[in-house]
């Protein structure tokens, strides 16, 4: 399909992509905007929910904050890459972010099914539906953006649709942010 | 910002070489599998309409069940008790999220975004596919929810929990929530809809068309997809936790075991408000553009219009408790949410009188889409005010729950997603099908519409007053509502509905036939000055021969010291 006339043009002074991804953002800060402060309206009802909390693992939490936060690092350094036009470089660093991504899934994996074992399921009581929900819908942004991420990777790396790194790259800083907000909301405050 | 050159020399936008490769193209691919904005824009109108089908049959179903209870209501049967439920709990959930959204702002929005603002495409023409095929899905789920064992959801279009979250007292478990799916999914649709269109008003309009240059109806359908893109995502995730509260048995919404069934009714209004003005400001546009053109005069304030439009906007933030007065919330903040909820009639009844100022000293023309405008802003005047008396907590605690809330909403309701649709349908019909619809039978359909409508909510607003509980099943139940006065009030409003739907088949018949064998319209049948009409009817893939540039405003009607009492947005001088 040829891209129509629509897309190249820029009016409002950014280029299409761009502009498009932050109403993507903002959308999204809706969603997770509208789950946490429920959250932290059912949290201040419930005092007895800092209690369920500290069955949370704050040491795996803080050591998925400082993965994916370090693997911002690399989409920036990917980003970097494509505005030299360096695609091949772009794509790898891409696939170090993604790699930084399933670090952080894969010790979110260890930890619920830790959490499972001892009996913590998504219906024991208000704090752990809100903590598998929020958790979850963070978990399922993150495989999102690395299936994008590889999608865009296996362009630049043919030096195709180099604009699309940095895009990808605002996206992982955002599912990033959401992290941040989550780890203290759900592991720190006990 | 300037159009860059290479764009033409790589993408000839020639009509004629378009038309011939659409010839090529298979039924599937043109008509099921296309990304031409148009294309996609008669998808969504059709599949509203067909819902407006099905969510009109229900309203009739239930309504001759109220006029005439337990007798068998021809082409349905006899209603059951949870017949009942159901049809009422879907005539709503389809009237608005599955007519008035996919008409006013996905069919309309398509359409005219990009001829309005005079570009080719929306910027993400396959997402605005994929969005399409989304709301598909959810139209289909939603159907599909009215056939599974014990049949489709009956908790009400509000789905307030613990009702709607527990089998054991909506007794639908399998409608309840296919009913939370098809909604969650056809606001998924919406979003991907409201992305492109905000972008693509934003970044493709065409050289000289600067943000006070823009149609209103356009600015209308960006400001609604920003209210509902920011408004829709905390009820998104709302009915995430509603459905696991459905399925995988958590308790978010239930009060047994530490939930909280209020938190629902936030979600939904924080959403649920802004939305009526998701639906009402594409209308409101809509009328905008239709009363400049047959007054032959300048939109009485464009900037007013604007910024009261994004006044309303902002304020449809602050007024969503307006719907729970009566619900248990701090009586001091039902003061506050009754104060912004008159605050925000204001810029409402500003913009109505703006329409009335355009119409003083213009050279009227009574067409079938003026018509149609006219009636809105009568029609909606009545559901405006009556608001007022809901939105003040002292009354409404009297009012709520009663067919009076009822008849209120429907006079915001019905001029939004059918007045106003049909002022769209009827004026831009010609451009959408290159042929005109018959005067005729438009007037005649009109008046068909809008005499019953009054026939349908003004007995209702009595009944209501009268203390008329909305959520009953037979009134014949209950010795002071059994009366015959009361009655009488029930089988005006459902004989009035029995009228108001025969009169749709007028319109159809003018649809169809206007469709197939009515008379060529030529580019500009109208002499409208916006950028479609400047365009072939219908326009070809690629809309415009050649791109335009914009040099005015768009309602540059009647300017002293030319020939013709129009003036093209696009035309150099």
């Amino acid at each position: 399909m040829q891209k129509p006339i629509a897309t190249t043009r820029s009016m409002a002074g950014l280029p299409t992509g761009r502009l498009a991804v932050w109403w993507v953002i903002a959308s999204e800060i809706v969603i997770f905007g509208g789950l946490l402060v429920s959250y932290i309206m059912h949290r201040l009802g419930h005092p007895e929910w800092g209690g369920y909390a500290s069955h949370t693992n704050t040491w795996a939490g803080a050591f998925n904050t400082l993965v994916l936060l370090s693997s911002s690092l690399s989409a920036v350094l990917a980003h970097q890459a494509a505005e030299r036009g360096d695609g091949k470089k772009a794509a790898l660093l891409l696939r170090l972010t993604c790699l930084g991504g399933a670090t952080f899934l894969g010790v979110k994996a260890l930890e619920w099914s830790h959490e499972i074992r001892q009996g913590f399921v998504l219906s024991t009581n208000g704090f752990w539906s809100f903590y598998y929900t929020a958790a979850g819908l963070h978990a399922l942004h993150v495989i999102a953006g690395m299936i994008i991420m590889l999608i865009v990777s296996r362009d630049a790396s043919k030096g195709r649709e180099l604009q699309r790194v940095e895009l990808i790259g605002i996206y992982w800083h955002f599912v990033d942010i959401v992290w941040i907000f989550l780890f203290p909301l759900l592991y720190i405050a006990k | 910002m300037a159009e860059p050159a290479t764009a033409h020399a790589q993408h000839p936008h020639n009509g004629a070489g378009h038309d011939h490769a659409h010839h090529d193209e298979g039924f599937f691919k043109k008509y099921l599998w296309s990304t031409d904005h148009k294309m996609i824009a008669f998808q969504y109108l059709f599949t509203g309409m067909l819902m407006a089908i099905i969510g009109g049959y229900f309203a009739y179903a239930f309504r001759m069940q109220l006029a005439y209870p337990g007798a068998s209501v021809p082409g349905y049967g006899t209603v059951s008790p949870a017949d009942y439920l159901m049809l009422v709990t879907n005539h709503g959930t389809i009237m608005i999220f599955w007519v008035a959204m996919p008409v006013l702002i996905a069919a309309f929005g398509n359409y005219l975004i990009p001829l309005m603002i005079g570009c080719d495409d929306m910027v993400f023409p396959r997402l605005n596919r994929l969005s399409y095929q989304i709301f598909l899905l959810s139209a289909i789920i939603l159907i599909a929810s009215f056939f599974v064992p014990n049949g489709g959801f009956s908790g009400a279009w509000t789905a307030y929990p613990p009702l709607s979250s527990q089998a054991a007292y909506h007794l639908t478990p399998w409608g309840a929530s296919l009913w939370v799916l098809a909604v969650a999914l056809e606001f998924v649709a919406f979003l991907m809809g409201g992305i492109n269109f905000v972008t693509t008003v934003m970044n493709s309009r065409a050289p000289g068309m600067t943000p006070l240059r823009i149609p209103m109806v356009i600015w209308m359908i960006v400001i609604a997809s920003i209210l509902f893109m920011a408004s829709v995502g905390p009820l998104v995730a709302g009915a995430v936790l509603l459905l696991f509260d459905q399925v995988l048995g958590t308790h978010v919404y239930d009060p047994n075991h530490g939930g909280d069934p209020l938190l629902w009714q936030h979600l939904f209004w924080f959403f649920g408000h802004p939305e009526v003005y998701v639906v009402l400001l594409p209308a409101m546009g809509v009328v905008a553009e239709v009363i400049t053109v047959f007054a032959r005069k300048k939109l009485f304030a464009y900037k007013t219009v604007l910024y009261t439009a994004i006044a309303t906007g902002i304020i449809s933030f602050f007024v969503w408790a307006h719907h729970q007065f009566v619900a248990g919330i701090d009586p001091r903040m039902a003061n506050i949410f009754t104060v912004t909820t008159l605050i925000i009639s204001i810029p409402i009844a500003e913009m109505v009188f703006v329409y009335l100022a355009t119409l003083i000293g213009g050279s009227i023309r009574f067409t079938t889409p003026m018509l149609w405008a006219l009636g809105f802003l009568g029609a909606f005047l009545v559901g405006g005010v009556t608001g007022i008396f809901l939105g003040s907590s002292g009354s409404d605690i009297y009012f709520h729950d009663t067919y009076f809330v009822v008849a209120h909403f429907h006079f915001t309701f019905f001029p939004i997603a059918f007045i106003g649709s049909f002022a769209a349908i009827t004026y831009w019909f010609p451009k959408m099908f290159g042929r005109m619809m018959n005067e005729t039978l438009g007037k005649i359909h009109f008046w068909g519409t809008i005499i019953p409508v009054n026939g349908i909510f003004l007995p209702l607003f009595i009944a209501g007053l009268a203390g008329d509980h909305r959520r009953i099943y037979s009134y014949m139940n209950f010795p002071d509502s059994a009366k015959p006065f009361l009655q009488d009030l029930r089988i005006m409003a459902t004989v009035s509905l029995c009228v108001l739907i025969a009169f749709q088949f007028v319109f159809l018949y003018n649809f169809i036939v206007s469709l197939l064998r009515g008379p060529k319209a030529d580019k500009n049948p109208w002499n409208a000055n916006t950028l479609e009409w400047t365009a072939e009817s219908p326009p070809p893939h690629g809309n415009f021969a050649e791109m335009p540039s914009v040099h005015r405003g768009p309602y540059e009607y009647g300017a002293p010291g030319r020939d013709q009492d129009f003036w093209p947005q696009n035309a150099a001088n």
